[in-house]
């Protein structure tokens, strides 16, 4: 699927929802299905600090842990609980439901550096076989 | 199309445990005749420990028999057919290990006698020590590590105390490459160590350069398989040690992969300081689920003193037990898995150093040849000579027809083979890793490979052919997901038995 336009993007495959200073985070649609069915997420605590990427949690799938890396610079403000009991969300919802962090940024224009996504798209196109 | 010719059952309603040890359990059937009393009846010494509420299924010796039975032939091993596991080894054992370590001498022999009574069983440890290290190169060995993975943490604890006894606790990084088994990482963390993963260039070997600029006084080590789970020789390797050296840091070798090149490279001539072996791999003792491993630790003589204890040492008529001077320690009870150690032994004594040679090219010749026969029909990531496992990726059948790579491991049971190591290793797409061992000739690697076209064909013609598979197995596809997200891990008898 084409990746939503309101969105941005990392080379790692995480996306970020602004909404004021407040950025949503979560993984693409290319990364839940290169993951496989996901059983396990390990988040941060709320309050906790995260910094443009550098690893902040790891996500668990049938087929490996993988490490997840914080697209933004914040304070961590809101995580998907409901991620707990049904990680699926993040196969099934991968832009919407399955959305895993809500990060208070400390520069809000730092979303700026990422990509958009059309440039996610060319990427996945060119870089990922 | 081979199929097996197990009788289908239904996931749905067939729950073989329950069938037999509880559903069929009626009260006051027996599995044996217990003979007349004859000494004076006793009370239960605790009724807290021997209770009677507890409903235990009440069954004939031929239903336990046969519920046993029925079980193991649900179960398939190297014994029942070829099982290309990557990564795994899972090689024939040959059946004179199991003579020799069945000897009464071996079997019955106990960890608490005296030495002077076991100096048969002390030899045959010594020996081992001994044709590990002339393997390996190395100049000691100790042989109580019960697995790979121990084995691994006592060589990076040695490396550990090491380095404490130098005055160099400052050395807190291990670089390990992204070709490396998973557990090395997991074993550098539990010491204690931060990882820095050392990437792979395109050709699959350690990016020299990264590694140039990786290396610093924190380096304490690096843990490299080899050859790698790539299946990959790095033709770098003396200049990495080399390297490592240089910077005052230890290399250690992940030898789980000992097979490729068995009696014809070393480790210790390589310019390794440490390396582990898993005897139950390269040397062909049982495992898969029937362990147990044995993970012996080879080092230089300047990591010797910290060796986990026991190793042996004397000699003829006067072998003993031995605590090395700055031992790690013990890494479980006893010695080491004896029974194991016995198995492989044998294995290295019956073929010799022209067998153990003969095992290694036959190896990589088996790779190889499965590797020419699949390379049109899935694609090659690295596409070089491989050594005793080759790596190919399903993601051309993915992209073209949603076929993936599980889809084919799966299709692979209806054609009556175990499937091989699938998303491993993490740096290859939709991996397939195929080891097919020295052990299988080349009527048995045909059989896998004309399988493994067939498949390919399938996910061009019939794509839901294969992502439905398995159609023939005793239980069709198995829910992983919802096992590993809420997993049911204690079963319950549904309703009390009717009597």
């Amino acid at each position: 699927m084409a990746s939503p336009q309101d969105l941005k993007y990392t080379k790692e495959h995480e996306w970020v929802r602004m909404d004021g200073d407040v950025g949503t985070i979560g993984i693409t649609d290319y990364a839940q299905d290169a993951l496989g069915d996901i059983v396990l997420l390990d988040l941060p605590a709320t309050g906790t600090n995260v910094s443009y990427m550098d690893k902040f949690g790891e996500i668990e799938s049938v087929k490996a842990v993988s490490e997840l890396f914080a697209p933004v610079t914040g304070e961590v403000v809101d995580i998907n609980s409901a991620l707990e009991d049904s990680p699926e969300l993040v196969n099934d919802s991968p832009f919407d439901e399955g959305w895993i962090l809500r990060v208070r940024l400390s520069d809000p224009s730092e979303v700026e550096k990422l990509l958009d996504a059309n440039q996610y798209d060319e990427y996945l196109a060119t870089e990922v076989e | 199309m081979t199929t097996t010719d197990r009788t289908r059952l239904d996931p749905k309603t067939d729950d073989i445990g329950a069938r037999l040890t509880f559903d069929r359990s009626r009260p006051g059937r027996m599995g044996v005749l217990l003979p007349a009393l004859d000494v004076p009846t006793a009370e239960l010494p605790d009724s807290r420990f021997l209770r009677h509420d507890l409903r235990l299924p009440e069954l004939a010796q031929n239903e336990v028999i046969r519920y046993f039975l029925g079980l193991s032939k649900l179960n398939y091993n190297i014994d029942s057919g070829f099982y290309p596991l990557g990564s795994c080894t899972m090689k024939y054992n040959p059946k004179i290990n199991e003579d020799v370590a069945r000897l009464a001498g071996f079997a019955n022999v106990h960890p608490l006698q005296e030495p002077k009574s076991a100096q048969g069983a002390l030899r045959t440890m010594s020996l081992l020590q001994d044709a590990l290290s002339e393997i390996t190169g190395m100049d000691a060995v100790s042989l109580a590590p019960a697995a790979g993975a121990q084995g691994e943490l006592c060589g990076i604890l040695m490396i550990k105390a090491y380095l404490a006894e130098r005055g160099e606790s400052h050395r807190r990084t291990v670089l390990i490459p992204d070709s490396a088994h998973g557990t090395n990482p997991a074993t550098a963390a539990m010491a204690g160590f931060d990882v820095v993963t050392v990437p792979s260039t395109s050709d699959g070997n350690s990016d020299i350069d990264f590694l140039r600029s990786a290396l610093n006084n924190g380096v304490a080590a690096m843990m490299l398989t080899l050859p790698s789970t790539l299946g990959l020789f790095d033709p770098n390797i003396e200049q990495i040690a080399a390297m490592l050296h240089d910077h005052g840091a230890l290399l250690y070798g992940d030898g789980a992969n000992q097979n490729a090149f068995l009696g014809r490279a070393r480790f210790g001539d390589i310019g390794f300081d440490v390396v582990h072996l898993n005897l139950h791999k390269t040397f062909s003792t049982p495992h898969g689920g029937g362990g147990p491993g044995a993970g012996p630790v080879c080092v230089k003589s300047h990591l010797a003193p910290y060796l986990p204890a026991p190793i042996v040492t004397g000699d003829e008529g006067n072998y003993r037990l031995k605590t090395p001077e700055h031992t790690i320690g013990k890494t479980m009870a006893f010695h080491g898995n004896f029974g194991v150690l016995v198995r492989a032994l044998t294995y290295i004594r019956s073929l010799g150093a022209d067998g153990l040679r003969a095992i290694s090219e036959n190896a990589v010749i088996n790779a190889n040849y499965v590797l020419v026969r699949l390379r049109d029909a899935y694609k090659l990531p690295y596409d070089r000579t491989c050594l005793h496992e080759v790596v190919l990726s399903g993601s051309r059948q993915k992209a073209a027809s949603g076929v993936k790579t599980l889809d084919i491991a799966k299709r692979l049971i209806d054609y009556g083979f175990h499937p091989p190591t699938i998303y491993f290793p993490l740096i290859v797409d939709e991996a397939l890793m195929i080891e097919p061992t020295e052990a299988e000739g080349k009527e048995a690697l045909d059989d896998f490979c004309d399988a493994m076209l067939s498949i390919a064909r399938e996910s061009e013609e019939d794509p839901d052919i294969v992502k439905g598979a398995p159609h023939t197995a005793p239980l069709r596809r198995l829910d992983e997901a919802t096992a590993a997200r809420k997993p049911v891990l204690r079963w319950t008898p549904k309703a009390e038995p009717t009597s």
